[in-house]
């Protein structure tokens, strides 16, 4: 029988030559992250280990991204106590407010990932570097303690459901309209305990930007990792980013998969979640009449520098419509400094949008566009959840960058092809 | 043996209501405590009692990687959960903190608010006193219950680490 992608990553990590879907093993980690709401309980945990300091100072990553630049007081106190842990352990990638983005748009853009890898993080979307062909899965504080204090962790070896891609996409279809469309197939619990793994002839026609869209958004069918096949795409991001070594796992022929699902790129429609779960989705046409009260473009789904464009090809020379607060959000501050160069920022701010330093800020309700009662919002980011942008009668719809922004200008939820005609 | 009062919830409890993103702030067990379920449920806060049992339907725990959340429910008293199948991560978060966590679809769906239920979480027999019926769940692979016995990952590395 043989294996899929990421059983033969997790096998080598474990000094295995073979793995069984259900066996427990302890694989050897590349890299652990944590961000400012995780690491502060992982390093109280790290502290009671008694570990005199990290397994090796190149391969933590500490990103304060949720409530940062800081929202209050506590929050300062937490990034505080990281900040000093940091420091203490000479953690060699910790990034500061000024250097720092949205954890997963900052690892991959830093090097940090490259195909073959065995990487977790203490954040939902670590499995976002599946799209360079890595094993990374989100996992919580304790095992980003243990991970920091040994180099390991456990893991129970997934199973995996198969998507073979073929066809192209339609214009103004984007990653994030596949993987909406994918997990209103298959339902935010239809991939759980399981790898996402992405091959077939339509692989070449998504960018890399829609690669890391769909592999963050693996955590939302319930999956332990989404993973794509490495291709000419992938080395070339990765010869871009990283002069590490990398190593390419294809899956075996005969491997065994609970399913296998063909997804045709070219049927794909716009495609937005209703609230308040990821796996509501309708297309762009079925939506109906949809008032908003805010638009949110960025995060670590999508606030990638093509996303940014994407938004911009719609905004230009436009307004934004009155009643809606439009916000953006570059995911780094390269992609902001990028956006910058490629004149982005100055239309969004022409067009009526304010724009953001890199935080997950609204994403998550922190700050930065939280939603009061009964209000609505057009987001890009991944969740949408009961009170996931603030009070818990608020409401948001998950859509791609060019669907956002289209719905920024009209006031409600809007197709790019109604503002582009 | 653990033995409480059953508070039931449906599928797809997220992490997000379990403690909102904003009481992340602060890492403290028993602030987070006081906002847990909040969003869903007002009243559970209220009416929680050490020892009480949640039960739930599908996919309990899905989204963020917060260990806020099972955290949040240990110390609100919460002593297991018992659901028909859990997120993956809040599973291993669950494991790693010392929380008990069983998944049996058909325990998970019978069992009714305010019922009286025992759990044996070495043997993963569950008991509703009330009705008086016996669920089997699938007990934890020894690799767990190991962590378990050692109460959580913490210290089985440092045994581990000791012993290297
Ligand atoms: S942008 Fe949102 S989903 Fe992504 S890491 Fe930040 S809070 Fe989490």
């Amino acid at each position: 029988m043989g294996m899929t992608m990421t059983q033969k990553i997790l096998a080598a990590h474990a000094g295995l030559d073979r793995v069984e879907p259900g066996q427990l093993i302890m694989a050897d980690l590349d890299l652990v992250l944590g961000n400012d709401i995780t690491s502060p309980v992982a390093v109280k945990e790290f502290e009671r280990i008694g570990a005199e300091g990290v397994f090796d100072k190149g391969k933590v990553a500490i990103v304060p991204d949720h409530f940062t630049p800081n929202k209050d007081i506590k929050s300062a106190e937490q990034c505080r106590l990281i900040r000093d842990f940091a420091y203490r352990h000479e953690i060699e990638n910790y990034f500061e407010i000024g250097q720092m983005g949205i954890e997963h748009a900052l690892i991959p853009e830093k090097g940090l990932a490259v195909p073959g890898d065995v990487i977790i993080g203490a954040d939902s979307h670590t499995c976002t570097y599946g799209a360079l062909g890595a094993f990374s899965t989100g996992v919580g504080s304790t095992d980003m303690a243990a991970g920091m204090a040994s180099g390991k962790c456990w893991f129970k070896v997934p199973e995996a459901i198969r998507f073979n891609l073929k066809g192209k996409l339609q214009p103004w279809v984007s990653g994030k309209d596949v993987i909406l469309h994918i997990i209103g197939q298959v339902g935010v619990d239809g991939a759980l305990y399981q790898s996402m793994e992405y091959g077939g002839e339509g692989l070449a026609a998504l960018s890399m930007d829609d690669r890391f869209t769909m592999a963050n958004m693996a955590i939302e069918a319930g999956a332990k990792n989404g993973i794509f096949e490495v291709d000419d795409k992938t080395i070339a991001y990765v010869k871009e980013h990283s002069d590490r070594e990398y190593r390419i796992f294809k899956a075996d022929e005969d491997a065994v998969y609970t399913r296998v699902i063909d997804i045709n790129l070219s049927d794909i429609r716009p495609t937005v979640a209703f609230p308040h779960l990821p796996e509501n989705t309708r297309t762009i046409d079925e939506v109906g009449e949809v008032t908003i009260d805010q638009v949110v473009i960025g995060s670590c789904t999508n606030g990638r520098i093509e996303d940014l464009r994407a938004a911009a090809r719609l905004l230009k020379d436009k307004k934004v419509h009155p009643r809606v607060r439009t916000i953006i959000f570059p995911a780094t501050q390269k992609i902001y400094l990028q956006a910058m160069r490629e004149g982005l920022l100055e239309i969004f701010v022409e067009a009526g949008a304010a724009v953001s330093t890199p935080t997950c800020g609204p994403c998550l309700g922190g700050h930065m566009g939280v939603l009061g009662k009964g209000e609505r919002a057009v987001a890009t980011t991944n969740r949408n959840f009961v009170g996931r942008m603030g009070h818990p009668e608020s409401e948001v719809y998950l859509a791609s960058p060019a669907v956002a922004a289209a719905s920024a200008i009209t006031g409600r939820i809007s197709s790019p092809e109604e503002v582009m005609k | 043996m653990i033995q409480g009062k059953v508070i039931k919830y449906g599928d797809n409890i997220d992490t997000d209501v379990i403690i909102p993103a904003r009481y992340l702030n602060t890492t403290d067990p028993a602030e987070l405590a006081g906002h847990c379920m909040e969003d869903l449920d007002k009243t559970f806060t209220g009416r929680v009692k050490p020892g009480d049992i949640m039960a739930a339907g599908r996919n309990f725990g899905c989204g963020s990687s917060r260990e806020h959340a099972p955290i949040a429910l240990k110390a609100a008293g919460i002593s297991c959960i018992i659901a028909e199948t859990f997120a993956r991560i809040f599973y291993r978060n669950a494991i790693n903190i010392g929380l008990p966590i069983l998944e049996c679809p058909e325990a998970a769906r019978e069992i009714d608010e305010g019922d009286q239920v025992q759990v044996d979480v070495k043997t993963g027999k569950i008991v509703n006193l009330t009705k008086g019926s016996v669920y089997q769940a699938e007990p934890f692979p020894d690799f767990m219950q190991e962590i378990i016995r050692a109460d959580g990952l913490i210290h089985y590395v440092r045994e581990r680490m000791k012993r290297s």
